[in-house]
Formats: C-alpha cells, structure tokens, sequence
C-alpha cells in the first residue's frame, strides 16, 4: 500500500494522511494508491502539510507498518528516547520499529 | 570573551525580525516552501526527522555562563527540556516549532547568540581549540583570529552563495584539538623569526571524499590574514563545481586543480587583493584582543590535589588537562556517561554547568567538538568540590579520549539525511567496554560513528571509526582503523564487510583485542595500527 505523510507547518510534527484530515498516528494512514501526488498538492497549498511525500507500507497484524525502517522512526519517535515517542509506556514500541 | 558592539547587535536584531516576518507570510500563505526554505536554513533551521531542528552557532565553542543558562532556557521553553552539543562546537534543539523560532531567535539574541550562517552554502562557525587561552602548549591565543575571521565572513556578500558550505577552524599550537586539518580552510598561527604569522591548509575535509588539506602556504603575515583568506575563498568561489553537489566543495577543486596549481592562483588573487583594502585595520583586531585577555588569575602555585578519593582521583587523571598558569587545570565534564547519548545534555545539566563555570572558571565554558564541555580555567584547590556536583548530576564519568568517550551524530534517531542509526551503537559499545573493564586498560581510543556517509560524525578520523550504511533497508555498519584528526591527521581504512548493530560492538571488541595482545610498550592502539597493519585486524575479525 502507498500512504501519504509530511510534517505539520506550525509545528513539524510527522503526520499521516486518514483520507480526510492528517493524523500523528500512523495506524490511522490510509492507502492512497495513485492519489499521492494530487493529495499532496492540494493540502500543501492549504497549508495543512509541509515536504508531504508518499512512502511504501503494509498492513501487519491489521497495522499499517512503513516499509522503511526511517518513516518507523518518523512514525514512532527516536529508538534512544522512548520517552519522547508517541508511545512511551509500550516496551514492544521499539521492536515494531526495528 | 567577545561582546558585541551596537553593530554586532543590531545586525543581529535585524536579523530577528527579518526572520519574523519572513516566517509570519509563510504561515499565512503569501510565501512558498520552494521560497522559504533557503530563507529558514540561513537561520539554521532545518526540517528534520520529527520536526524543525535549529542549530545554533557557538563561535569557537566559547560561552559565558548567562549565555549557558539562556541554551537551557531554550531547551525548556522550546524545547523538550534537552539540546544537543554537535561536533562543530555547536548545539541543535530537536523539536523546534515554526511558530516559535523568530521568538526563540529573539531570545538567543538577548544573550549575544544566533543561528546565523549555521547552515546553507556560506561560511560556516569557526572552530577553535577548546583549551584556547588555557592550554599550555600554545603560542597565543587563537580565538582573537577566529573572532576577525567571524565577522569578516558574517554577512560577507560575495561569499554568501558559494558552491557549497565552508568551514574553518583556527588553532595555535603544535597539538592539534580542532582537527584543522580536515578543514575547508585549516590556519595554525605560527611564529617566524619573532614575528607571529599563519600556516595555511586548504582543501580538507570529511563527507564522501574524505581528505587531509595540503600546505598552501607556510606563513601569510597577520595583517594579511583576512586578506589570503579572501583569496581563498575568491579563487574557489570561481572555480569551485556549481553542476555537482558532490563534487562541490573546496577540496575537489584543489585536489584537481592540484595544491601546487591552486596556491599558484591564490598567489596571484592574493597580489591583486592586496592594492584593495580588504583587511580591516591592526587596531581592529587589537580591539578584539581584549576581550580575550587572561582572566584575573590568582597566585595558586601553593595548591594541591588530595586524591585520597580514588574515583575522584582517577577522574583528575583523565578529564583535566595541564594549564598554562600554575595552580590551574582545563576540567572536562563529559556528556558521555556510560549507556547515554553523546552530547546529549538537559536544561538541568546546562544550568549546572553554567553556575559550575560562575564560580570555579571565571564565567567561561567552552564546548568540544568532541561532544564535551570544558570548564578552561580552573585552580586545583578547588577540583573536588566541582567534581562532586557533576558527579551528582550525571556529568563525571572519567572517560576523555577512551574508548567511552565517542563521537556520534544524531543519525537515523533523529536526521532526515542519515542511512542508520549512531546513538545505540555508541550506547551499546560503551556499555560493553564499562561492562568488561577494559577502558582503562585500552587508554587513549578514539572511537568516531557516523550514520552517513556525510560524516557529521567524523568516522574517518576515529582510531575506530563506524559508518552506518543502509543494505536493502537494513542498518549496517563498516567498520574502519586507523584515522585521526589530531596533528599526525590521517583517514580511517575499511576493514572489509559490514556487521549488523550487534555485531559492529563485537567486532569493535576484537579489534581492541589484537591491539591488546600486538602492543608494544607506550603504544596507543592507533601506534599498535600503524605499526602491524591492517592484516591482524582483519585476520581476527573475519578469518
């Protein structure tokens, strides 16, 4: 599947695009197929997403999974301070991503 | 250390509110990104992995303590709570929002600090020695040098859009701790027959194509100083690549063009300059000389170390370095604790620091492109109770120049450009050396990752460098021996194929066991290298 992310404007935060609005979490992204470019477009001249770029992914254990182990990141937060990732009390949040 | 006059500072007020309103039509959509980008990267601001990232520039690693606790400040109100100390003597926030830089800027501007210039094809923070102005074994000073070099090239109209960015860095003494020689521009000041000049090195640097600069030129008298570093920079502004950004900086142009063809040129660029009244007058730089006059100094000659304490004793062993006044060492508080991030230091740590600098180092920090922080000028009387706070606060494990104390760059935790992550190599390799107790036994061992070919973090000059690569969308990691950025400057050698994150800590730890057993008396494992070869290595690694 293709889904579609960027980085929020104001705050550069790392979003997902749901099909009708842009989430953190990448469990919520949708498969966007050919309409990446269009999609892209469109929200960036609205100014809803900054650098928006469409990636690789695949559904595992019916979550979306970023093919690339750099949009996991994106997707998660850095491996060193799990702190400051989306999912700070799940021990197994690493692993997801390596 | 250096205060800006009204001009510094309204240059640098300017600057703010330029950026404010360049920020304030880019969120209200009169503005593209296509537009703003180059705008926000001239300020230092990046869009990384997890949001903006703002680098802010540290002239030669030098800070005062209002300027420390305004870093920390930052990290709260902007931040979360952190910032990173980088290997260009700078530090970077991580989590930076658009809407808040121009007052993060503003902030940064009240305490004489900016991101200007730290990133985009300019001329970028000049590096010094950390120990500059305390180190015993130097000739003068060099700070007074990076300072006119700083505000020659700050805003210097010709040299704002070079084929690619520029760095140089300034030492005086024979001992190189700036890695100078891996530099766009490396000047060492020297003295000749009484008179004090500057040996220049250009074409160096680290990234794809790793080289050492060449000697351009032996002397250039001081007050023609900025005058050869124009035509320099003229000579590569002309003829520096433009169509291939890989092929783009300084020194591809002066290993084809050849450092005998390119001195040549300089020469004649530099005899032509010399009829325009680039260099600013003496009286300029002895202005700027004294702000770095030595601070007051009290007679300690009669002071002592009590190392009844063994932790505290071993600590003074490794993390102080001799200084040029009796009675005085440079501390070195190390952001390297075993298992953490390099360089790493939060809003507590920070203000720690810059109350520890107020009262045992006349105000002054420096940071290490090491990833470290010095306090430069401190009397041993007092080493003891300093090293009681950072012991208490995380900051004093004695480790400079061993193999815990590693250079990595944010890799792929945190940069858009790496290919793998550096920050738990580091961890795990300092862990497993904490854990065996072989530290201590190994001595000096630099120990360099980078997570890209880009080499923020300085891999080909590691005694043990690292690079993360990306295999088929796996972290992998080379392994390389032999580099060094100090005066004997020399570029690592790939051992031969990579290894997975865990296997790169066992083969670092292989590759310090044949040093163990090869070594002859006195020899670093870098000696041990350059001596046997890489064969034993290789042998014990893949054989």
């Amino acid at each position: 599947m293709k889904i579609l992310t960027g980085n929020d404007l104001k705050s550069g935060a790392v979003i997902w695009w749901t099909g009708h609005d842009w989430s953190l979490h990448v469990e919520d992204a949708v498969n966007v197929g050919e309409r990446a470019d269009e999609i892209a477009r469109r929200e960036e001249a609205a100014r809803r997403v900054n650098a928006p770029y469409a990636i690789d992914a695949e559904l595992r254990d019916g979550r979306v999974r970023p093919a690339h182990i750099k949009d996991r990141i994106r997707a998660l937060g850095p491996t060193v301070r799990p702190d400051l990732t989306l999912k700070p009390a799940d021990p197994e949040a690493r692993h997801w991503v390596i | 250390m250096y205060k800006y006059d009204q001009y510094d500072q309204q240059m640098v007020d300017t600057r703010v509110e330029e950026f404010r309103d360049q920020t304030a039509r880019r969120l209200a959509g009169k503005i593209s990104e296509d537009q703003f980008k180059p705008l926000r990267l001239t300020n230092g601001l990046y869009l990384q992995l997890h949001a903006y990232m703002l680098r802010v520039a540290i002239p030669y690693g030098t800070l005062d303590s209002r300027q420390m606790h305004a870093l920390a400040d930052i990290a709260d109100r902007y931040d979360r709570g952190y910032g990173h100390f980088t290997t260009r003597q700078n530090i970077q926030y991580n989590w930076i929002k658009l809407a808040e830089a121009p007052d993060l800027l503003a902030d940064l501007a009240k305490v004489e600090m900016h991101a200007i210039q730290t990133s985009g094809n300019c001329i970028r923070n000049i590096s010094s020695d950390h120990f500059a102005g305390a180190a015993a074994d130097e000739l003068v000073d060099p700070r007074p040098y990076a300072e006119l070099l700083r505000q020659w090239s700050s805003f210097h109209p010709e040299f704002s859009y070079l084929p690619r960015k520029f760095k140089i860095a300034v030492i005086a003494s024979d001992t190189d701790r700036a890695a100078m020689k891996l530099h766009d521009i490396g000047i060492q000041i020297v003295e000749r027959d009484d008179a004090l000049g500057a040996a220049f090195y250009v074409g160096g640097g680290m990234g794809r194509t790793p080289m050492v600069a060449p000697s351009i030129r032996d002397f250039v008298p001081l007050d023609q100083l900025v005058t050869y570093s124009e035509a320099c920079l003229r000579v590569y502004n002309r003829y520096g690549r433009r169509d291939n950004k890989y092929k783009a900086r300084i020194k591809i142009l002066v290993h084809e063009l050849g450092a005998e063809e390119y001195a040549r040129q300089v020469e004649e660029e530099f005899a032509h300059l010399l009829g325009q009244g680039v260099e600013p007058p003496l009286a300029e730089l002895e202005r700027i000389k004294t702000y770095f006059a030595d601070p007051a100094f009290q007679d300690a000659s009669n002071d002592t170390i009590d190392r009844s304490d063994p932790d505290f004793a071993l600590w003074v062993d490794r993390n102080t370095v001799p200084h040029k006044r009796e009675g005085y060492v440079s501390a070195v508080i190390s952001l390297k604790p075993v298992g953490g991030i390099p360089g790493d230091a939060t809003a507590r740590q920070m203000h720690v620091m810059a109350e520890l600098a107020k009262s045992y180092s006349f105000d002054e920090l420096r940071v290490m492109h090491t990833q470290n922080i010095v306090l430069p000028h401190v009397r041993k009387a007092q080493l003891y109770t300093l090293w009681q706070t950072l012991e208490a606060e995380g900051m004093g494990a004695p480790n400079l120049d061993t193999i815990e104390d590693i250079i990595a760059c944010p890799g792929l935790d945190y940069c858009s450009l790496a290919n793998a992550r550096s920050i738990p190599v580091a961890q795990k390799i300092s862990e497993r050396f904490a854990e065996t107790g072989k530290t201590a036994e190994l001595g000096e061992l630099k120990l360099k990752i980078s997570g890209c070919i880009n080499a923020c973090g300085h891999h080909h000059a590691g005694h043990i460098g690292i690079l993360g690569v990306d295999k088929k969308g796996t972290e992998n990691y080379q392994l390389l021996l032999g580099g060094s950025e100090a005066a004997d400057t020399s570029l690592g050698k790939i051992t031969g194929p990579g290894f997975s994150e865990d296997g790169i800590v066992d083969a670092v730890e292989k590759a310090t066991d044949v040093y163990l057993r090869e070594r002859s008396d006195g020899e670093r494992f870098l000696d041990t290298y350059r001596r046997i070869g890489m064969e034993p290595f290789k042998e014990a690694l893949y054989g």
